[in-house]
């Protein structure tokens, strides 16, 4: 399951969603992962571009993994503008046991930093500046220099 | 021809080009001073599926993704 929403993420809407959902499934750990905006350099807020059909595959490929370990996994995230103490990712991990949804959370969050295709700015004012110096190169980048 | 995107804050239009290759499509941009400092660090996507190689062949009708450094969260 990958949901995007436009702005912030209902944080409590979409976790109590997906427990449901899950809650029968048998599955003895749930684990969520909430990123939310903090307060810092002046900034007003972060704002997102995604590009889908990539992220589509990217999450795709990932639920194949869980699949693998018997686990499922869920992600939401936001696209446009998020503001500060709003919430702008969820990713998710059910499975039967806790160690293996604690050690997937963890894999999957540095691989959706690394890899995923959204691109962050920082709102400062009227202006929307890329987040550059927190961003990261994608694995094989610069085959056109 | 082929369609070239640019994601995220490269900011530039999408542009139609005449070309078999990415070799091409790489001569094309080196000349071009403003996508001198995203080529370094853009990864490349041929019809939304990430490529390695620039003898990456184009067909007539194919999509050229440039993807920029991300951070998503």
């Amino acid at each position: 399951m990958l949901e995007l929403h436009d702005g912030s993420l209902d944080v409590s809407n979409i976790l109590d969603r997906w427990y449901k959902k899950e809650q029968k499934s048998n599955y003895g750990a749930f684990i969520p992962f909430v990123g939310t905006i903090r307060d810092e350099d002046g900034i007003d807020g972060l704002s997102f571009d995604v590009y889908e059909p990539i992220l589509e595959s990217w999450f795709k490929a990932w639920q194949v993994k869980a699949q693998e370990k018997g686990a499922i996994i869920k992600m939401a995230h936001s696209r446009g503008d998020v503001m500060l103490h709003e919430s702008s990712y969820i990713a998710a991990v059910f499975s039967s046991k806790r160690r293996v949804a604690l050690e997937f959370i963890d894999e999957f969050v540095e691989d959706f930093k690394a890899s995923a295709p959204i691109w962050k700015y920082d709102l400062k004012g009227t202006k929307r500046i890329y987040a550059e110096d927190r961003s990261t190169a994608i694995a094989g980048s610069g085959i056109l220099k | 021809m082929v369609r070239v995107e640019f994601l995220g804050p490269i900011n530039k239009d999408p542009i139609e080009l005449d070309i078999s290759n990415l070799n091409e499509l790489a001569k094309i941009l080196q000349g071009d001073e403003k996508m001198n400092q995203w080529l370094e660090n853009s990864a490349v996507a041929v019809n939304d599926i990430m490529v390695s190689s620039r003898d990456t062949a184009l067909q007539d009708g194919d999509k050229v993704s440039l993807l920029p450094p991300v951070c998503g969260g």
